[in-house]
């Protein structure tokens, strides 16, 4: 079987997807199965003191023993606050080290801050943490965050939220070919097709979130991005045929065509007119 | 009267009151919820050990859908 193995641990799904701007948890869920993800990401905030204590929650919804939760640091722009928040997440999870680490540089692009997100990976993993990390598609970062002990390195694509799709395939492709461990585009996809080029790519896997939460059917645009994954990958592995710039080639036999005759000319037209 | 600051909103106890109190008076017993007392991690074996003392901070996290 063709899986994915990230930290040891075995998925048949390349699809990861995040459970934030959805309608309600019904819409959650059901965008979630209809994706097919095992992996599916959850933010970590304070509860509200006092109000609403009968609140639905999140993980009644989607229980840590259906899927394996990957707990992010969305929001963090410090070291500090992303180390806390991930200590806070394995507290909460029972001792579950798979966590998803970003440490962001700037709220409006969201872009992240790699010299801190490399001081908290270092961290984290002297911690025993198992530590996805989400980058920026540096080559060399990439390779640093591997190099240190991180179990999976997470490239944007583009912009978190952006759905402007892979804007840089050149750089992922010399990630990927650089990795020894999985390599998950992260951020940016907006439609089917820009999961399958990252699949194409020779991506891992793909996580993504408001490319199905913000389409106009969540649920239908889960079911796509999940055959575009698999579609993709099986592309990368059938290894696709090489690109021949000017040169056509015929799908059918040259040979064979048949014609009235080997006569038939064209007649040309008669100017009754003249 | 002791005074706690929990996710950033200040709150007055008569008396000092153990963790475990704390989560039935915030009305969070039963729920998953993890709590950290001045920046460390206060284990849930540990609930009902850990007095907390005036000017204590406190984080009381859950999780939420995210990407």
């Amino acid at each position: 079987m063709d899986n994915l193995v990230i930290a040891g641990k075995t998925y048949a799904s390349r699809l990861l997807v995040g459970t934030g701007k959805y309608k309600d948890f019904n819409e959650t869920r059901a965008a979630v199965e209809a994706s097919g993800a095992e992996i599916i990401t959850v933010a970590i905030r304070r509860t509200n003191i006092g109000q609403n204590a009968d609140e639905p929650n999140l993980l009644d919804a989607l229980p840590p023993s259906q899927y394996t939760l990957l707990p992010n640091t969305a929001g963090c722009y410090t070291v500090e606050d992303a180390v806390r928040t991930l200590r806070l997440a394995r507290e909460l999870l029972d001792g579950h080290s798979l966590v998803k680490l970003e440490v962001l540089g700037d709220p409006k692009t969201l872009y992240p801050n790699m010299v801190e997100t490399l001081k908290a990976a270092e961290i984290l993993i002297k911690e025993d943490f198992q530590v996805m990390v989400y980058t920026s598609d540096d080559p060399i970062i990439a390779k640093q965050l591997e190099d240190m002990g991180c179990v999976a390195v997470m490239p944007l694509a583009s912009l978190i939220g952006s759905g402007m799709g892979i804007l840089n395939p050149w750089n992922l492709q010399i990630i990927i070919d650089n990795a020894k461990i999985p390599v998950l585009v992260d951020a940016g996809v907006g439609t089917a097709s820009d999961a399958t080029i990252a699949m194409e790519l020779g991506c891992d896997g793909v996580l993504m979130n408001t490319a199905i939460a913000a389409a106009k059917n969540p649920v239908l645009m889960a079911s796509a991005m999940r055959k575009a994954v698999e579609a993709g990958r099986e592309a990368y592995l059938a290894g696709r045929m090489a690109k021949k710039l000017y040169s056509a080639s015929p799908s059918s036999p040259v040979d064979g065509v048949i014609a009235r005759s080997d006569t038939v000319t064209a007649k040309p037209a008669t100017n009754k007119s003249a | 009267m002791i005074q706690l600051t929990i996710n950033g909103q200040p709150q007055q106890f008569e008396a000092p009151i153990n963790v475990s109190q704390l989560i039935d008076h915030l009305a969070l017993h039963g729920k998953r919820i993890a709590i950290e007392r001045n920046g460390e991690i206060i284990p849930r074996s540990q609930f009902s050990q850990q007095i907390l003392s005036h000017g204590d901070q406190l984080e009381v996290v859950v999780a939420v859908g995210g990407g």
